[in-house]
């Protein structure tokens, strides 16, 4: 029986902190970098005050982070590390490594926008920029869901039949600064449901002696590349399986996604992170004009849950994607691009149109999602999207 | 007749983003000093920087600047004394950026005497983010990632550049504002790779943790510690403890790559071959 929740007002970092405190990995492996520095921050004070018994290893860059997590977790440690930015795209070469390694590695990502120009401030260029390294990626909205997705990640990569590293989000500033209002599981209940990490195999048992990394060419390079991408199917049956468990525990229910005010809606917004939050609120405002609106949010991209958005989506007329970064294809966001391919053999599919926005942390308040809605009734009238792919809140 | 600052900064970028009692800016104006002294013409200078609270200077100087990513400013800047040697190359840093993410590049430009003038804005902790310790942190100091004392032995980035084979280093420090001017020129017309390391104090992130409180007292301390080079060299070793030297460190002339580099261009293209 799980033992009361403790209401408490923290930032998103804070919680995620948090939520390392309890989880207490063997090692964790950090630099410092802007809107990420706060997790590992609280946590090298958790650290400094004997909280954990984890081993704080501060490294030279990301690069160090990165590898220095992975030759720990390939040593059989349960290790995480955190960052933002530049420090992911300067880990670029070790995500591979992570995960090609099947190291169950946990890190929260905090969105930020990549150089140049210099920005600090929230995109999801950092994580979009690394949807093709072999990491699960899960999205949160609140500094409550960037808590629990960090706790329901340990569980997910380290899955036997998952054992892939995972990305949590949360957007800069906007939930990683912000206070809010949470409720964070007892220690015990945490310890418990995260378990003892017992690795199958590991570099520390000397008795039975394995090699990461080896060379594998024209040979066996395809079949390490199948695996990992059986792994990465499997990882949506065991990200159910984890949350409803975790459900149980915490009264909180996650799935691949969150649909609002979906069951009849017509004109719908796909969106990540903290703009779902807005989007709700104006959801709610022309619900109660009688309009029938709603929102999908993914939470899992990696794996991309193709088959659950499409029916999910199935009523539809008419779907705004959202996307907070460019891929500068032309052809639209990332989630537009992936959304609109699943669609391909569907049955009925909706007008669907892309928003490209909140570029190094552009404010979208309910003012943009109103007129995105609004373009929406315009295309329905219309018959046709007015234009495929649109900018957002762009200066003439 | 005073030094008009006017020309050399883009005063419509200020206020600058640095605290109070901050050393970077009486670096950044030795900088300028130096230039303007040596009567340097500003069209042929770039100013490259990496990240950091240092790297923010070439935003409020007006030359042609290059603000790059993190660790990264002396690979940048390589580049662009490869393309256009004839130009001063200035590399501003700070002692996380240049000796930490990109220490690599900091020995390997040493190594080939390529003839960059990096000024390291030495505030041996990483300002920007709050206070973390850097590889220059001293022994037994406080940083926020280091609340019972820095336990790692920090580098001497005079000596580190040495070793790498650096034709030119040297010290100054913020309350030496005059000889870090000094300093600063003969490190702009050394022919080669020239490194200046200069200790300038935060009073935000490394003073009020380890009792100097006060800007001044940060200063102070340098008053106190610092030894002119030609001093230092006779003292016996238990006196040098927690002291440093100051001064020209190392100056010895050896061939500048670009040069070298454009005599191969020019020895090949004389033999005739494709």
């Amino acid at each position: 029986m799980a033992s009361e929740q403790r209401k408490v007002a923290m930032t998103g970092n804070e919680a995620v902190a948090n939520a390392l405190r309890q989880i207490d990995p063997d090692v964790v492996a950090a630099y410092p970098i802007t809107p990420q520095t706060d997790i590992v921050q609280y946590f090298s004070q958790f650290v400094s005050d004997g909280q954990v018994k984890t081993e704080f290893v501060t490294v030279e860059s990301e690069h160090s982070a990165m590898s220095a997590t992975v030759g720990a977790s390939a040593a059989g440690a349960r290790a995480m590390t955190a960052t933002s930015s530049q420090g992911l795209a300067l880990m670029w070469e070790m995500l591979h490594i992570a995960s090609s390694y099947r190291l169950p590695i946990v890190m929260p990502v905090v969105n930020r926008a990549l150089s140049g120009p210099i920005n600090i401030h929230c995109d999801h260029s950092d994580t979009m920029g690394s949807l093709t390294t072999g990491w699960i990626q899960i999205y949160s909205e609140s500094a409550q869901e960037a808590y629990d997705n960090v706790i329901q990640a340990v569980r997910i990569a380290e899955h036997p039949d998952v054992l892939l590293p995972v990305m949590v989000c949360q957007d800069g500033f906007i939930t990683s600064h912000g206070i809010e209002n949470l409720e964070i599981l007892a220690d015990e209940d945490v310890k418990q449901f995260v378990g003892e990490y017992k690795p199958s195999n590991y570099l520390l048992n000397i008795k039975e002696p394995v090699t990461f990394g080896p060379l594998a060419l024209q040979d066996y390079y395809t079949e390490f590349k199948v695996q990992q991408a059986e792994a990465m199917a499997n990882a949506k049956k065991v990200i159910l399986e984890v949350a409803e468990e975790y459900a149980k525990l915490s009264g909180r229910k996650y799935g691949l996604f969150e649909g609002y005010r979906l069951d009849d809606a017509e004109r719908v917004i796909v969106v990540l992170s903290s703009t779902a939050g807005t989007t709700k609120a104006v959801v709610d405002e022309l619900r109660s004009k009688g309009q029938k609106v709603g929102l999908l949010k993914p939470r899992v991209i990696r794996p991309f849950p193709a088959e659950e958005l499409v029916d999910a989506l199935s009523g539809a007329k008419a779907v705004a994607v959202m996307d907070r970064a460019e891929t500068f294809s032309t052809q639209g966001g990332q989630i537009f691009t992936e959304l609109r391919a699943a669609f391909y053999y569907a049955k009925e599919r909706p007008l669907m149109r892309n928003y490209i926005f909140g570029l190094g942390g552009r404010d979208t308040t309910t003012r943009e999602i109103h007129k995105v809605f609004s373009d929406l009734e315009n295309d329905l009238e219309r018959g046709h999207v007015e234009k495929l792919v649109t900018h957002l809140d762009v200066r003439e | 007749m005073a030094l008009s600052f006017e020309k050399y900064l883009r005063t419509q970028k200020m206020p600058h983003i640095w605290c109070p009692g901050c050393g970077h800016g009486i670096v950044t104006q030795a900088i300028i000093r130096a230039i303007d002294e040596l009567g340097l013409n500003t069209e042929k200078i770039a100013i490259v920087s990496g990240i950091g609270c240092s790297s923010r200077a070439p935003g409020y100087l007006n030359f042609d600047t290059l603000h790059t990513t993190h660790g990264r400013a002396i690979a940048f800047a390589t580049g662009i004394k490869m393309a256009r040697p004839e130009l001063k190359v200035i590399v501003i840093t700070g002692d996380g950026d240049a000796a930490a993410i990109g220490g690599n590049h900091l020995i390997h430009a040493a190594r080939r005497n390529i003839g960059l003038t990096v000024v390291c804005f030495d505030n041996n902790i990483y300002g920007m983010t709050s206070g973390q310790y850097s590889p220059l942190t001293p022994v037994g100091s406080f940083a926020s990632t280091a609340p019972y004392g820095m336990l790692e032995r920090p580098f001497d980035l005079c000596e580190l550049v040495v070793g790498a084979g650096g034709t030119f280093a040297a010290r100054s420090t913020t309350y030496h504002a005059r000889h870090l001017v000094n300093v600063i020129k003969e490190a702009l017309t050394h022919n080669g790779f020239s490194f200046v390391d200069a200790l300038s104090q935060c009073p935000t992130y490394y003073g009020r943790r380890n009792k100097l409180r006060t800007p001044l007292d940060m200063m102070n301390w340098f008053r106190d510690h610092a030894v002119p080079v030609s001093t230092w060299e006779k003292m016996p070793p238990e006196e040098r403890e927690g002291k440093f030297p100051i001064g020209v460190i190392k100056k010895v002339d050896a061939p500048e790559f670009s040069e070298v580099y454009s005599g191969l261009i020019e020895k090949v293209r004389e033999r005739g071959d494709e």
